[in-house]
């Protein structure tokens, strides 16, 4: 019998208020290994807050997030906002999307590598030097830089600002920046948004040939169902905070708490449906 | 002739224009100028008319008006519609231009002996030394303002710890200067870090306040700490560089008498000269170097969204420290490079209009261009210094005219002018750190879209 592998992300009776305000209430789940795993809800479900918990732009009210990074378990809400990316492994993207705008498509990418190049002009000091070892790190990075241009198709656009880009050429650049931290967990945050429907299909396709292509599973908050049923292989719904269902695409479909939750139900039905959710 | 054909009709509209301008300004001034109540000398108000003023006023009014409607508007369309273009400004220097400024740098001093003989002292000391020092102030703040986007409104307090430290350590330990440049650096990059703990989760204007409010502290400090800075009254009589242990004075150890030569009170400021130039030459290497590194791309991330560097893991509060400190580190060598210019110090020199001159040149050179920067400190300090050799305005407005008073006046319109001509500073084009293919300049006004 072989150990199991333990889930990339462990998020376990996670609560966040704001004031008054619960925002997510007492919501576990886990993000498996190499699954993409879909956060999904009505407008104000609290996806987003669970995302910048999870990143460390909230310090959870309750609850504990471990993260299995180098198979080691760390503890995402004792760490400073940078070591999450840093050394849990952790990288986002934002639902509006935060390149640096004045700098090239290229340096997007090579800042995002900030961390190894660091350690290569060793804290400055060798780089201001010149040393070969920094030259090299700076090429590899280039050359890592020149990897996802490809792959996001901006090759061409390299040397333009990232603002310049049309949108959905920034929206695959912040995914291609993101993917330059190396994170072990990439947690996107409505990557769709804005896109038509032939676009969203190309999402899908590119997001799938990243968690082919590395070691990386994914998070992914969206409200386009075309994306998320195509690619999820496990999806949670969120309504006012509270998980109202967990599991495979199938399952989540055919929830009649899932379909409360986004159509609404008839009148009637309302005093047993509440019942059953819990409220 | 399809052209003249288009002015005629341009033209007539420019007349009629100009004689409704005319009118209204009669109309205005008639009332305002035309008359004119007098008390004569039996206290009697007496109504007189100032036709001549009048006319004149108007004529001056409606000759502008004409102006603009056949010169500058036609002018300001054409630019509109050549910036409205796709921009294919050239993004570099001629090749030449480097090594002529440097050569030109260089030769300066000795250019400006062969021209003013005795008197170069003061185009070596007031315009070159001071230049160059305000171009280190100016480079240094840019790394803070320009480069990490932070504003620091109490730049000068960094040049005044430098300059201090210079001048007690001085005194205190007569330690020569060689010793105190790099000290005067190391401390101010100190207390760069110093300030930068407490205002680390600042932005924007907060910073700014609170950046302002540190130089004025460190102002009041040196005034008020009697004992130790004697206040007011300055320290004087500071170590002054020496050539390899050779002073520049007339004694026989001196360096002229050392070395053979006779004796010139140009020798200092000379030598002053090429030492500030060699500093500001590393600066500029330094900087270079700097933006090309991690460190430095991580300023530029850091202006332009710091919670996306946040999540790709970089210590936003070391990059910020970083950034404190190297421009600290420059406004300290520029401080000491001031009291070996001055070889006196008091907190005169070190007050918040400083800091608000080095803010200009930087805003004025263009925000992050080390290029730009330089220009704007020669143009701002070396114009203002200018202002004062205006002797000869004196034989047209009067013994009593002194253009110097005019100096902060005509200061501000030019300032005004340059803002309004170019928003961006003299350079506003952004170098990339990196290139894969084609280097292009980014225009600052793309770096404004976001946030």
């Amino acid at each position: 019998m072989s150990a199991p592998v333990p889930p990339i992300l462990h998020v376990e009776h996670l609560t966040m208020r704001f004031g008054g305000l619960v925002a997510v209430h007492d919501l576990s789940f886990t993000a498996e290994r190499g699954a993409i795993t879909a956060l999904i809800g009505p407008n104000g479900a609290g996806k987003t807050t669970v995302f910048n918990c999870i990143t460390g732009f909230y310090k959870p009210t309750v609850g504990r997030l471990t993260v299995q990074a180098d198979d080691r378990p760390m503890l995402l809400e004792r760490m400073m906002g940078h070591e999450i990316a840093r050394k849990a492994g952790v990288a986002r993207t934002f639902q509006n999307i935060r390149l640096f705008p004045g700098m090239t498509v290229l340096e997007n990418l090579i800042v995002a590598q900030h961390k190894t190049l660091m350690r290569a002009s060793g804290w400055s000091v060798l780089g201001a030097l010149g040393t070969r070892s920094y030259r090299n790190a700076e090429h590899a990075a280039i050359e890592k830089a020149r990897y996802w241009l490809e792959q996001t198709g901006l090759t061409e656009r390299a040397d333009d600002p990232a603002s310049q880009l049309p949108y959905g050429g920034q929206q695959r650049l912040e995914i291609a920046r993101a993917m330059c931290t190396d994170p072990a967990l990439l947690c996107l945050d409505e990557p769709a948004a804005g896109l038509n429907p032939s676009e969203s299909a190309a999402l899908s396709d590119f997001l799938r040939a990243i968690r082919r292509d590395h070691d990386v599973s994914m998070l992914l908050i969206e409200h386009d169902m075309s994306v998320v049923m195509e690619i999820s292989d496990h999806v949670i719904v969120l309504d006012h905070g509270i998980k109202i269902a967990d599991g495979t695409c199938e399952q989540v479909r055919n929830d009649p708490k899932v379909i409360a939750a986004y159509l609404g139900v008839e009148d009637e039905e309302v005093p047993a449906v509440e019942a059953e959710v819990g409220i | 002739m399809p052209d003249e054909a288009a002015a005629r009709p341009n033209l007539i509209r420019a007349l009629r224009e100009t004689a409704v301008t005319a009118l209204l300004a009669f109309g205005l001034f008639l009332p305002l100028i035309g008359f004119n109540t007098v008390q004569n000398i039996r206290n009697e108000l007496v109504l007189e008319t100032r036709w001549p003023l009048l006319l004149a006023i108007v004529a001056i009014l409606a000759g502008l008006r004409f102006l603009h409607l056949v010169v500058v508007a036609p002018l300001m369309a054409e630019r509109a519609r050549a910036s409205s273009r796709p921009a294919t400004l050239p993004t570099t220097l001629p090749s030449w231009a480097m090594p002529a400024v440097i050569g030109f740098v260089l030769i300066y001093p000795l250019l400006a002996m062969l021209i003013a003989g005795p008197g170069a002292g003061k185009w070596i000391d007031n315009f070159g030394i001071q230049i160059l020092i305000y171009v280190l102030l100016g480079w240094g703040l840019n790394i803070v303002v320009g480069l990490a986007g932070l504003l620091d409104l109490g730049y000068v307090a960094f040049y005044a710890i430098g300059a201090y430290t210079c001048a007690l350590l001085g005194k205190q330990f007569d330690l020569s200067f060689w010793m105190l440049l790099p000290l005067a650096g190391i401390l101010a990059a100190f207390w760069g870090v110093l300030l930068g703990f407490p205002v680390l989760r600042l932005r924007g204007d907060y910073l700014a306040v609170v950046t302002l409010a540190f130089g004025e502290i460190i102002r009041l400090v040196l005034i008020n700490w009697k004992d130790v800075t004697q206040g007011s009254a300055g320290i004087g009589g500071l170590p002054r560089p020496t050539f390899f242990g050779l002073p520049f004075n007339a004694s026989p150890d001196g360096f002229a008498a050392r070395l053979g030569l006779e004796f010139s009170p140009l020798h200092r400021p000379l030598f002053l000269y090429y030492v500030v130039l060699a500093v500001v030459v590393l600066t500029a290497i330094v900087i270079g170097r700097l933006r090309q590194l991690p460190v430095g791309r991580a300023w530029e991330a850091l202006r332009e969204d710091e919670i996306a560097c946040r999540s790709l893991g970089i210590n936003t509060t070391n990059a910020k420290l970083a950034a404190f400190a190297s421009g600290a580190f420059f406004g300290g060598l520029a401080g000491a490079l001031f009291t070996a210019r001055q070889g006196f110090i008091s907190p005169e020199s070190v007050n918040f209009s400083e800091s608000a001159l080095i803010l200009a040149i930087v805003v004025l050179g263009g925000m992050g261009s080390t290029v730009g920067v330089a220009i704007a400190a020669v143009v701002i300090i070396g114009g203002t210094e200018l202002l004062r050799e205006l002797g000869f305005l004196k034989q047209i407005f009067g013994a009593e005219f002194d253009p110097a008073q005019y100096r902060m006046l005509l200061f501000g319109f030019a300032m005004v002018l340059i803002i309004a001509w170019k928003p961006r500073g003299f350079i506003g084009m952004r170098e990339p750190t990196l290139v894969l293919k084609r280097r292009k300049a980014i225009d600052a006004e793309l770096r404004e879209e976001h946030g």
